[in-house]
């Protein structure tokens, strides 16, 4: 539809819209700024190109049109921009007035794809109709042969006896007289029974897997893994505190303030719609107390009840600190792959057996840490080793994780 | 074939109806089984439940946890909206803040977590008061009393702040437009700002008349400090440069004046060696209870108080070289020689305090101070916080009594209760055109009043102050008010028109008057300031002071001594837990006030003391007749108790207020007239009996030497180590060894030279008793208050305890001695029957004593399970999820250290303490688990504390200094007697302390190898 020439500016200008300016205007809707499709309709070309490079001495210059806009969006600067050029801008316009075609509905597809499911599951009971008729007839051919033997034999006078049947003991009861055979089966049972008891009780209260349902469907796929968002800038106490935080509803702003609709891939199998991740957001801006139609804080909020999944118990003392700061270990070894979960959940057993096991083979960080310097000497000596398990170092204590 | 024989087993049996006989067939046990539950033992005799009933409820019960327990609860996290940029969850935040509630004043360090207050440390950069005691320690539990008064009301009804200006504002100013007298009765507020809101508010309502008034009145000392300097003030002393102290009556370690003396008389107390010489102070007191002071004395005179004037007035008459007229006993006079030479041969390190109600008695001390031209008294820099005058509270009282008074303002103050005529006072407080009472608390003021203005806990108020002259200090809010409540600052602000909030006010005059151009956020951080002005005056002519009314002092057959408790001082925190559990430091009594008197008086009048079979302590109920009142009183034998004379302690007795459980004790202040401490009174032997909770049975050593070690510092200067502190010797193959010898160690030893290892040290010299370390210990680690009923049972919960001790001879080298020559055991026996009572004037030596985390525990070795177990850096740890409640490990520890928690303490209405209410768990501290029902718990050496110095020094890549170590105790420890430290770390003070000579291990014998280690206690008992 559009010239070869037209679709390389509007590619160019997404580019620069998404790098310059996308993190205060949207296409279609006013975020800290207007607006911006059709933008160069509205406004002389000439004028949107000062006004770019230099809004600030527009205003100041006394500019009608400026100072309107400037008073509207209650006096919030816009960036100047001198270094895009004017084929930059132009380029940007182009991008801001192009209208995507809408999208061609491909209504054959689903069509195909389910004929040949059908093709697959019509053959299948072919078969099994024709095997079963092949089976038929063989049983009627063997009946008909044992039939005409029969014959054969009375005509032939052939006297056919059963075969006299031997007094036996039933199996079960010679099973039950002996003693010995009772007692083993009994001690199996008895342990296997055990074992399965043993197994039932120990996963009493170890929630790994455990997936609840939030308030908010919060997706760290997207967050950590599609848009690649360190875990600790929002958990960011886990750098100095014994918790991780559940971050403040602020800190989700700082992105989300210019972020309020989701534009990435879609999960249609699971309903994870564009529309969905946007009513998601929506509910961030309704706790969080945002209106977005003024962008303003309307001072309005109701705190999130996330559902807490990792729960240690109250006699366990752990540290994030300790581990992500001192340690260095990675979050992901104990919280598994956040950054391919939907739905966040354990992916640990968080047990003390999973706890001590890793105190027993990972080495201490002690690298350019003042605090080891001593003490990683005197022990490796003690040792012979050259690199301290944390066991070695005193980990195993009760008193380490319990007080 | 079964038999159809009967046999017979009883001649009943021929009657078949007989219903006895039925009753017995269904019943296994004929008589009850004696029963130990908490439960009302009551409701258990009656129930009609039987062992099988029993075992049923048992089955179902366990099988519906069994079920239950398998589906986990659902937890809700919820984070801020907008977190707060200082505020990190899991970290703690400090503030520097003061407290100043008109008994107590104090430097303090707020620790706060997730914006919850939850501990007090004593700021100890600042340099006056910077010390806190108990009650400081305990008092951010009151923040968190779910009885604290929500919101403002009158006449017993809730109403809104505008409605009580509105109210108020209208009534003050029609009884100003008649010009009728109001009072505005505060406590010693010492804050500059609000002495100038309250200055201004009477300029508008000049009908208005601020009297200040001490519950416990300091005014005799006030009256003579002003007399002579001008000020109304009290002269501050600096104990640590006096090595001659001669007290007379003068509780300094307690609250005499004002206390926050206890770190200086520490300093001066400790033997420090000097060109191979040791020095230290040596300690006179003379006075008649046996106050925490005296127990800590090198002498102790006891005697009553008309020979403590008596005293007072020959001493002064010796210094003066004049010749006395004196009439004392003879004995009494030596001992007041002795004092007079020490303190001549002292001269300007001498120094003498007394704490008598007596104007010349106060005055003749600032005279012979002043005479000896003492290092330790400083009249230049008095302290402030006490400044009230009982003349003007008594035409005040008797104002409103006789009706001339027609309004009343008090600022939590409780007169009504805290006064001899408080019913009377009462009802006058009724029928006032005008009452408003400023309280946190209800009591028995403001349940008269008219208004009720609910105030703020100090912490969560804004305050300035001027402790001492020249020394200021700053309070800060450290959460947001948890009710509705305004300061009184602010309040009156707002009644005088003024737009400015008290913040403002503070802030404004800080820049104006005090800070002089200095940073207002450096001070507020800091929370104190030093301008370091003093007063100018010129030495005051001391000549005509006439002692002659002291020495004509004559003595009642009976004086009461009011004191106050270590732990209660005036009451004001009443509806505390802690302290109310907390026991007193001389008597070990805990959740009572009673009647101290000497054996010999309560014997003559027919009182005992007497322990129930299971060793609980029970007292005669006494009658105190004084001034036509009578009382009755619970007693105790109090040895050192000066005869002719009885103790009681202010602060109980409140009912209005307080939890039924905290409703303890007796109204001393009911026999406060004319507050005077002394008071003549009549005692008489009731036939009743009272319950104690005395967590201190056994009260001398027996000549056991070697718990508490001490020794004279004659010998101590002499004599070589292996004198005074021998190591005990064992012997293996007929060779003594020392104990501590590897070759009489039945254990492996267990490498500790890498890492840090962790010892406590415990110096005995200058450890007061004082106690902040047990309240300290309570709000670190979450130890629960049982309650009156389990201390009784021996089941009190503290990790730390203060043992005291009484010599039975004169000292405990004569008990030593006394054991020494015991020989046959006859004369064992019956010595040993003898040695269980304690002198008449004993000495008296404190322990603190808390899992002494041995090397070698013999805990750890009998515990089924290992849930007890030792770690490398030299604690024992004590992990509670594994533990089964054997209480093998308290059976085999030797130090008697170990507590089992017998019940569940928290949630549980049977113990409706702070720990049964949502605001006070609030102070539980998240590092350390709150233990269940059926698990042993016991000193951890702050294990939360050690291992957070140690994070911090990781995360930060450094090594870690010595100062960095801390544990609750030691941290409360102001007096220094506490040291806590790597040993590991060879410049540490820990290190050095321990390869002091005076270091010992307590029962070193039984080769236990304790982490925790005692310095022996040096007496100066010496003749100069």
């Amino acid at each position: 539809m559009a010239s070869a020439d037209n679709s390389a500016a509007v590619q160019a200008g997404k580019k620069l819209f998404n790098a310059n300016c996308a993190a205060c205007h949207k296409l279609n809707k006013r975020a800290v700024g207007p607006a911006l499709r059709g933008v160069s309709a509205k406004y002389d070309k000439e004028w949107l190109y000062t006004w770019i490079k230099n809004s600030t001495a527009m205003v100041k210059s006394g500019d009608a049109q400026a100072v309107a806009i400037y008073e509207e969006y209650n006096g919030s600067v816009m960036t100047s921009f001198p270094q895009l050029s004017n084929l930059d801008i132009d380029n940007i316009l182009a991008y801001t007035d192009y209208v995507p075609p809408a999208p061609v509905a491909v209504a054959n597809v689903p069509t195909t794809a389910s004929s040949q499911e059908s093709e697959v599951s019509v053959s299948n009971t072919l078969i099994l109709i024709a095997l079963t008729l092949v089976f038929l007839i063989l049983v009627t051919m063997l009946f008909l042969v044992q039939r005409t033997l029969m014959r054969i034999a009375k005509l032939s006078g052939v006297e056919i006896k059963p075969d006299p049947k031997p007094k036996r003991t039933p199996i079960w009861l010679a099973f039950v007289q002996n003693q010995f055979l009772v007692m083993i089966s009994v001690v199996l049972l008895l342990f296997s029974s055990a074992y399965f008891v043993y197994g039932y009780f120990m996963q009493v209260g170890v929630d790994q897997g455990y997936m609840p349902l939030q308030p908010i469907h919060y997706s760290h796929k997207i967050h950590a893994g599609a848009n690649q968002i360190e875990c600790k800038y929002c958990h960011s106490s886990a750098r100095v505190s014994k918790h991780s935080g559940i971050p403040s509803l602020n800190v989700c702003m700082n992105c989300h303030q210019n972020i309020a609709e989701y534009n990435g891939e879609e999960d249609l199998e699971n309903g994870y719609t564009k529309d969905f991740y946007t009513k998601e957001i929506k509910k961030l801006y309704a706790a969080v107390g945002w209106d977005e139609e003024n962008q303003k804080y309307t001072g309005k909020t109701e705190p999130v009840k996330w559902i807490r999944i990792h729960n240690l118990p109250d006699f366990v003392y752990f540290n994030h600190a300790q581990h992500v700061e001192v340690g260095e270990i990675a979050c992901q070894k104990c919280h598994g792959a956040v950054e391919e979960m939907e739905i966040m959940y354990q992916y640990s057993p968080l047990t003390m057996g999973w706890c001590i096991n890793c105190h027993r083979e990972t080495n201490v960080k002690v690298e350019s840490n003042e605090y080891y310097a001593k003490i990683h000497e005197a022990l490796s000596k003690k040792y012979g080793v050259e690199k301290l398990t944390v066991a070695q170092m005193g980990g195993l204590e009760c008193g380490k994780c319990h007080y | 074939m079964a038999s159809n024989k009967t046999y017979w087993k009883n001649i009943n049996q021929l009657n078949s109806e007989d219903e006895n006989l039925k009753k017995l067939e269904q019943n296994e046990f004929v008589s009850k089984l004696p029963e130990d539950f908490s439960t009302d033992e009551r409701l258990l005799e009656e129930g009609s439940a039987s062992r099988r009933d029993f075992l049923k409820y048992v089955g179902f019960s366990t099988a519906a946890a069994t079920i239950a327990a398998c589906e986990g609860p659902v937890i809700k996290s919820v984070p801020y909206v907008v977190q707060p940029e200082q505020i990190r969850p899991g970290v703690a935040n400090y503030y520097a803040t003061t407290i100043a509630n008109g008994h107590d004043f104090a430097s303090i360090l707020i620790k706060t977590r997730e914006g919850r207050p939850i501990k007090v440390e004593s700021n100890s950069d600042a340099p006056t008061l910077g010390c806190a005691n108990a009650r400081v320690h305990a008092s951010i539990l009151s923040l968190y009393d779910n009885l604290r008064l929500k919101g403002p009301s009158a006449n017993g009804k809730d109403i809104s702040w505008d409605n009580l200006y509105l109210q108020t504002k209208s009534i003050l100013k029609a009884l100003k437009s008649t010009n009728k007298e109001v009072v505005l009765l505060t406590p010693t507020l010492a804050s500059p700002t609000t002495e100038k809101i309250i200055n201004d508010f009477i300029k508008i309502f000049p009908n208005i008349k601020h009297v200040t008034y001490d519950a416990i009145s300091s005014n005799a000392a006030l009256n003579a400090y002003q007399k002579h300097y001008g000020k109304r003030a009290l002269a501050d002393y600096d104990f640590s440069k006096a090595k001659t102290v001669v007290g007379i009556d003068a509780d300094f370690l307690g609250d005499w004046q004002g206390g926050g003396y206890e770190q200086g008389y520490a300093i001066a107390k400790t033997p420090t060696k000097n060109n191979g010489k040791a020095n230290m102070s040596w300690h006179m007191q003379i006075e008649s209870n046996m106050s925490l002071t005296g127990a800590n004395a090198d002498q102790r005179v006891p005697c009553t108080p008309a020979d403590q004037k008596k005293i007072l007035a020959y001493l002064f008459d010796i210094l003066n070289d004049v010749s006395s007229k004196s009439n004392l006993s003879n004995n009494l006079k030596q001992l007041t020689e002795k004092a007079a030479q020490r303190l001549k041969i002292a001269g300007t390190k001498g120094l003498v305090v007394t704490g008598i109600d007596d104007e010349v008695a106060q005055e003749t001390v600032l005279a012979i101070n002043t005479l000896l031209n003492s290092e330790a008294f400083q009249p230049k820099q008095p302290k402030l916080t006490r400044q009230g005058n009982i003349d003007k509270v008594n035409s005040a009282i008797d104002g409103i009594i006789s009706g001339k008074i027609k309004g009343l303002i008090t600022l939590g103050v409780n007169p009504v209760f805290t006064t001899s005529n408080g019913k009377d006072l009462g009802e006058a407080i009724k029928n006032l055109e005008f009452s408003l009472a400023f309280t946190s608390k209800m009591n028995e003021t403001a349940a008269n009043s008219q208004f009720v203005a609910a105030t703020p806990h100090y912490l969560e108020s804004w305050g300035d102050y001027e402790m001492k002259s020249g020394h200021f200090a700053l309070a800060q809010p450290t959460i947001r008010p948890l009710f509705d409540t305004r300061q009184f600052q602010d309040v009156l602000l707002r009644l005088s028109g003024e737009k400015l909030k008290y913040y403002d006010a503070i802030k404004a005059n800080w820049n104006s008057t005090i800070l002089n151009g200095l940073s207002w956020n450096k001070v507020l951080h800091d929370g104190y300031f030093s301008s370091g002005t003093s007063l100018n005056f010129t030495t005051p002519d001391f000549n005509n002071i006439n002692v002659s009314p002291l020495h004509e002092a004559s003595s009642p057959e009976m004086s009461l001594i009011l004191y106050t408790k270590t732990g209660m001082g005036d009451g004001q925190e009443a509806n505390n837990p802690w302290l109310q559990e907390f026991p007193d430091p001389i008597t070990r009594v805990s959740w009572d006030n009673y009647l101290t008197i000497s054996l010999a008086d309560a014997n003559s009048a027919g009182l005992k003391n007497t322990n129930t079979a299971n060793g609980a302590l029970n007292g005669s109920y006494a009658k105190i007749t004084a001034n036509g009142r009578s009382l009755k009183a619970p007693v105790i034998v109090q040895p050192g108790q000066a005869k002719g004379t009885v103790g009681l302690s202010f602060g109980y007795g409140k009912r209005i207020g307080l939890k039924e459980e905290m409703q303890t004790g007796i109204n001393a202040f009911e026999l406060y007239e004319n507050f005077k401490r002394v008071q003549s009174i009549q005692i008489s032997a009731l036939e009743e009996e009272h319950e104690f909770a005395c967590v201190q049975l056994h009260n001398t050593l027996m000549g056991r030497g070697d718990i508490v070690k001490e020794t004279s510092l004659e010998i101590f200067n002499t004599k070589d180590k292996k004198y005074w502190n021998p190591v005990p010797q064992v012997s293996k193959d007929h060779i003594e060894f020392e104990v501590t010898s590897p070759e009489v160690d039945m254990w492996q030893e267990f490498d500790r030279s890498v890492g840090h290892h962790f010892n406590l040290s415990i110096d005995l010299n200058s450890c007061t008793g004082c106690g902040a370390c047990v309240i300290a210990c309570h709000a670190e680690n979450n130890v629960p208050v049982v309650g009156k009923r389990e201390v009784r049972k021996s089941r009190d919960m503290h990790w730390l305890r203060i043992d005291r001790y009484y010599s039975s001879d004169e000292t405990f080298e004569g008990d030593n001695q006394t054991k020494e020559n015991i020989s046959g055991i006859g004369d064992s026996l019956s010595t040993f029957g003898k040695m269980e009572q304690a002198a008449e004037n004993p000495q008296v030596a404190f322990q603190p004593v808390m899992c002494q985390h041995c090397n070698h525990a013999p805990c750890e070795t009998v515990c089924p399970v290992a849930a007890t177990s030792h770690g490398r850096q030299g604690q024992n740890h004590m992990a509670y999820n594994r533990c089964i409640g054997t209480r093998y490990c308290a059976n085999n520890c030797p130090y008697k250290v170990r507590r089992f928690n017998w019940f569940l303490y928290n949630k549980n209405d049977e113990f409706d303490y702070h720990m049964n209410n949502d605001l006070g768990r609030m102070v539980l501290n998240p590092d350390v688990v709150v233990r269940s029902r059926g698990v042993m718990e016991k000193c951890s050496m702050c294990i939360q504390m050690t291992q957070k110095t140690i994070l911090d020094a990781k995360l930060e890549g450094r090594e870690i200094k010595d100062s960095d170590w801390n544990c609750a105790c030691s941290n409360a420890c102001d007096t220094g007697a506490m040291v806590f430290g790597d040993l590991n770390d060879k410049e540490s003070k820990v290190a050095e302390l321990h390869k002091d000579d005076r270091m010992y291990h307590l029962l070193e014998h039984v080769g236990t190898k304790p982490n925790v280690m005692y310095q022996v206690k040096v007496r100066n008992t010496d003749d100069v």
